[in-house]
């Protein structure tokens, strides 16, 4: 029987256009702009200078706190500055801007598409391996992965959980992988396995992916640790916690990691980066992006190196359509609308979706009829009107802890199903905020 | 180049709104009215259209003139209050009273509370149960108004199987001399020949805008199916008892206004609870004191009664009655 | 007939008279005992509840007054020096004058002045908008028109222009409680000193954004060039992270800043006209719309 999660849920068209377009290599541009705040975490620290020479895979930006991370060139030149510019919602991050010269790569990298299944590493050796190739989480939150794989020493990890999900609609980049490179995946999980010294481990894949399943499953079969788990459609598959709630009936405690009930959760774009990371000494530089929409001409899916102009890419799909009205970095349901055109892609950049303003401009707002939609719709049992409510009264902190606001996953299922379009999730995520600030001042006083 | 939307997420929306829930309850409607007009003929048809217009009417003065705030008849909640007061009056009202139960339906019970979603009570059977105390006697004529279709009333008793028994019962008759007297049979109550109000005549029509709804997924099957549950278990219980005095489960389901209330009434999303568990409780609170009312009050039917003084608990079963939380335990620290 | 009636009333004499025993004792037993002088205080304010003061409200700041030892700091913005008199002269105590303020609006990026380049479709608030992005104009500081402020207020006295697409504040409401200072997730309103006969001179503009930027952004706003810095005799004008800002207490409304502002971020209100402004510039437009000024 096909598993899925338990509470909540919902399920949008999935719209998966791109699925059949073929991973292309986009060109490397004239100038890259490398953001140092790709993970989450304390930004990196930039330690190169305006006029030094860079060569793709150099270390450009180094990691300033515990959770953090490294930042490489993805092209190889002349850095041109060091300055902020805006990120995707036009906010100032520090960016090292290089002009391209060539494309000279750093000698430790094999660039052969030879695949290495040995793993002479030990676990302390994959560890510093993929902390130094400044690999970070491709699902979307971009957490520092050898963080992720190094959990404290009394908790142990039975399971390693790989996310093939990918249940926002509209995205294929994970989807494609998984159809071209299914073996270099699977060693992927093999090697945080080892790191972890966890013996069992799913891959979760959707069943509207039956081309990824297939080849998943056969590159899986040499490894008996290794099992491909089918899933049942449904959003948000995809969150951590309701990822290991559908494949091994555990679920996360308030406020808690997953590693709390013996689980880590990787992305599948993860997996394929610690593999390039541990085998061939590759650097997160870049990764696959879905440009897509009903309005675009032609779905594509891009290998793209980091730091590349979004306004760029969308010139590479012949400019931006017509009618489109909205431009989403990631899926439909929890990707940000970008503001900022200049802004150029990170590590974890998983989509570009245009939408046009039937499918995306919010309906006016009616009166709650307490239907209850929100409440069904909620994969964390929360009550959206309820949070709703309370946050517009306004200074209601105490009963918005109590009930939980603070579980709130921000997937989006609650705004997405309200028939009166209330924007549910727009008010919640600012309380949400407001709460954790509340309950992490009070944590640190004690 | 055209300024570009921004918003946070999710971008996507269902195409559902009020409106189109509202739809899909008056098109689940559209069956018990169809089989009402062919019984009834114009009194139906003419009682169906006073109550849809007059109530749009006065939610629409109401917007306009007293509240000044923007006028939402179209979302056809207005509509679908006026369609269900209609149906819940017998045929032979006259048309003056479904715009008095209007009037207190929109007026009093929903607009005064701020409107849609603020209401405690259900409009439309405030209405219903203000004019069966005001209007005892016009409210309790089931006489059969001529029709364009059958003139004769071969098909009908005139005074509801309900309130026949409970006039028997008075008179000190037992329930076998009743039924054979009134030659009750459960084929009639399934299909056609219920006498009661407009909209209580078949049940099987009801039945089918039950299934509409649920496979719209307009509503939960929660609350019908507990409410219906409830009364045959528990007239189930009584009738094993003392069959002479009190009736079975299928005359209980199947006559009176219990498949109109627990298919239409009790579920109106805005009067019942939001959670499962609130669901149950408000739907056995439901069937019991509807079966208590019928059995041992002084009026012959109860479910009006029954939701209504349900209505009153759902603030409380909404703060009490929390969904299925994910997580659990709270991690200190 | 008789008797039924008979039995009614005076079973529920009885009850009554039992009910009004119970919560006499009741009422007794839990009763709180108050400072009388709270009520008092308390009808002296003026009741809005508004925070003000910085406590929950007018019972809230009625305790505070009557408990603290001296009125010092305590006291109503919105009532004023009238209020406070009578408060102290109820405690025989000595009131404390503050001088009367008034919020400004730091920002003055109306859609002619500052171009929208994109369009926010998410809920109509400063705060979820600011949360998500910069704002929907090339300026990150200035004002993000949604409104937080105006809801905020309790006296009605900021209000949106929809047109212009910001907020502007009148001055014969504004009573300088302080709510929508606390409510701007930009920080762009000030309290300042209303002047004498209600003239001050501000930077109307918040943004730290460097020069070039600025302007680009927004053609009324501040770009740090220090211009006015100079100008000014009495050391009233420092800059900070490109933003000028003129000190109340040491402004004497000489306004030779106003005039000396490349981008006219500087205003001086209520003042007589002498000449006209720049045409092209807005303010004398703004200056007919100030009731204040038509009196």
């Amino acid at each position: 029987m096909k598993r899925t999660f338990s509470i909540g849920g919902i399920h949008p068209n999935d719209s998966k256009l791109s699925r059949e377009a073929h991973i292309e290599i986009f060109p490397v541009l004239d100038v890259a702009y490398i953001s140092m705040a790709q993970h989450l975490g304390a930004p990196a620290e930039p330690v190169v200078q305006k006029g030094d020479k860079v060569r793709v895979g150099q270390v450009i930006g180094k990691p300033t706190g515990f959770i953090s991370a490294f930042v490489h060139s993805s092209v190889s030149g002349t850095v041109k500055a060091v300055e902020p510019k805006g990120d995707l919602a036009g906010n100032p991050v520090m960016h090292v801007v290089i002009d391209v010269e060539g494309d000279e790569w750093c000698e430790e990298i094999d660039r052969s598409k030879d695949i290495v299944r040995e793993i002479p590493f030990s676990s302390e050796e994959i560890l510093e391996k993929i902390k130094n190739a400044g690999v970070v989480g491709l699902g979307g939150a971009a957490f520092p992965t050898h963080v992720k794989l190094n959990p404290p020493k009394d908790k142990k990890a039975e399971y390693l959980i790989i996310n093939g999900t990918e249940c926002e609609p509209y995205i294929t980049s994970d989807d494609r992988i998984m159809r071209e490179r299914p073996d270099e995946i699977v060693i992927g999980a093999a090697i945080m396995m080892k790191a972890l010294k966890a013996d069992k481990c799913y891959i979760g894949i959707e069943e509207n992916k039956p081309e990824a399943i297939a080849s998943m499953k056969e590159a899986a079969s040499p490894y008996p640790g290794i099992k491909v788990a089918v899933l049942k459609k449904k959003y948000p598959q995809g969150g951590e916690k309701q990822l290991i709630d559908a494949l091994i009936g555990r679920k996360v405690p308030s406020l808690a990691l997953p590693i709390e009930v013996g689980a880590v959760v990787q992305n599948v774009g993860t997996s394929l980066a610690v593999y390039e990371a541990v085998q061939k000494n590759k650097p997160l530089i870049d990764n696959v992006i879905t440009v897509t929409g009903s309005c675009v001409p032609h779905q594509r899916n891009f290998l793209v190196r980091v730091g590349t102009p979004f306004s760029k890419m969308l010139d590479a799909i012949g400019g931006l359509p017509k009618d489109a009205a909205k431009f989403i970095s990631g899926g439909p349901m929890m990707g940000k609308a970008v503001a900022n055109m200049d802004a150029s892609t990170l590590k974890a950049t998983s989509a570009f979706l245009l939408l046009t303003e039937a499918e995306t401009k919010r309906k006016e707002e009616t009166n709650c009829i307490r239907c209850g939609k929100c409440i069904d719709a909620c994969p964390m049992g929360l009550e959206p009107y309820l949070l709703n409510k309370l946050s517009r009264i306004g200074g209601m902190h105490d009963e918005l802890e109590k009930e939980k606001i603070q579980d709130c996953i921000e997937c989006g299922c609650c705004l997405y199903s309200c028939p009166a379009h209330i924007p549910l999730l727009d008010i919640i995520r600012v309380s949400k905020a407001e709460v954790m600030n509340i309950m992490r001042n009070r944590s640190a006083k004690q | 180049m055209a300024r570009l939307l921004v918003s946070g997420a999710p971008h996507l929306h269902v195409k559902e709104n009020t409106q189109s829930l509202m739809r899909d309850v008056l098109i689940a409607l559209a069956p018990s009215l169809l089989v009402s007009i062919y019984f009834f003929g114009f009194s139906a048809i003419k009682l169906v259209l006073v109550g849809v217009i007059s109530c749009v009417l006065v939610e629409y003065l109401i917007q306009k003139f007293i509240l000044k705030t923007k006028v939402t008849i179209n979302d056809l909640s207005a509509a679908v209050t006026g369609c269900l007061l209609a149906l819940n009056l017998p045929p032979s009202s006259p048309w003056w009273l479904v715009f008095i139960g209007a009037i207190v339906a929109i007026g009093i019970v929903k607009m005064t509370f701020g409107g849609l979603g603020q209401n405690i009570f259900n409009p439309a059977l405030v209405g219903r149960v203000f004019l069966l105390i005001s209007f005892p006697t016009l409210m309790t004529d089931w006489t059969i108004p001529e029709s364009w279709f059958r003139t004769g009333v071969d098909a009908f008793t005139g005074a509801t199987p309900l309130a026949l028994t409970k006039e028997g019962l008075a008179a000190g008759l037992t329930l076998p001399e009743i039924f054979a007297a009134n030659e009750f049979t459960f084929k009639e109550m399934l299909f056609v020949k219920i006498g009661g109000s407009v909209g209580e005549v078949s049940a099987l029509a009801l039945i089918l805008g039950f299934v509409y709804l649920l496979i719209r997924r307009v509503i939960k099957p929660h609350i019908p199916l507990i409410i219906v549950g409830t009364i045959a278990v528990m007239t189930g219980i009584f009738n094993l008892i003392n069959p002479d005095i009190y009736t079975g489960p299928l005359f209980n389901i199947f006559t009176g206004g219990v498949l109109l209330g627990a298919i239409f009434m009790a579920t109106d999303y805005v009067t019942s609870p939001m959670s499962i568990k609130g669901m149950v409780i408000y739907s056995i609170g439901i069937g019991v004191i509807t079966v208590l009312i019928r059995y041992f009050g002084a009026y012959p039917e109860g479910i009006s009664f029954a939701i209504l003084i349900m209505n009153t608990t759902v603030p409380l079963l909404n703060k009490y009655c929390k969904p299925r939380r994910y997580a659990k335990e709270v991690k200190n620290g | 007939m008789s008797t039924t009636i008979i039995f009614t009333v005076v079973s529920l004499v009885a009850l009554g008279l039992l009910f009004s025993v119970v919560l006499y004792i009741v009422a007794q037993k839990f009763k709180v005992e108050e400072d009388p002088r709270i009520d008092i205080i308390e009808s002296l304010l003026p009741g809005a509840n508004c925070g003000g003061c910085g406590l929950a409200g007018c019972r809230a700041f009625a305790e505070e007054v009557v408990n603290a030892p001296s009125l010092g700091s305590l006291s109503c913005p919105v009532g004023g020096d009238a209020v406070m008199e009578n408060v102290a002269a109820a405690l025989g105590q000595e009131a404390v004058k503050i001088e009367p303020r008034v919020a400004v609006i730091k920002c003055h990026g109306t859609v002619d002045n500052r171009a929208r380049i994109n369009h926010f479709d998410g809920y109509a608030s400063c705060k979820v908008m600011a949360s998500l992005y910069s704002g929907d104009t090339g300026c990150r500081y200035g004002c993000l028109g949604k409104g937080d402020c105006v809801e905020a207020c309790k006296f009605d006295a900021i209000r949106i222009d929809e047109r212009r697409g910001i907020v502007e504040v009148d001055e014969e409401k504004c009573v300088a409680c302080g709510a929508c200072v606390r409510a701007c997730p930009k920080s762009i309103i000030e309290l300042r000193p209303k002047g004498p006969k209600n003239r001050r001179v501000y930077v109307s503009c918040s943004s730290k954004d460097k020069g070039a930027i600025a302007r680009k952004a927004c053609s009324v706003s501040c770009i740090g060039c220090g211009r006015c810095a100079k100008v000014c005799a009495f050391d009233a004008i420092t800059i900070e992270n490109n933003l000028a800002y003129i000190d109340p207490s040491k402004c004497k409304l000489c306004r030779k800043c106003v005039d000396e502002c490349p981008t006219k971020a500087i205003w001086a209100v209520n003042f007589p006209i002498k000449v006209p402004l720049t045409p092209k510039q807005e303010k004398p437009v703004i200056k007919t719309d100030n009731r204040e000024e038509k009196r």
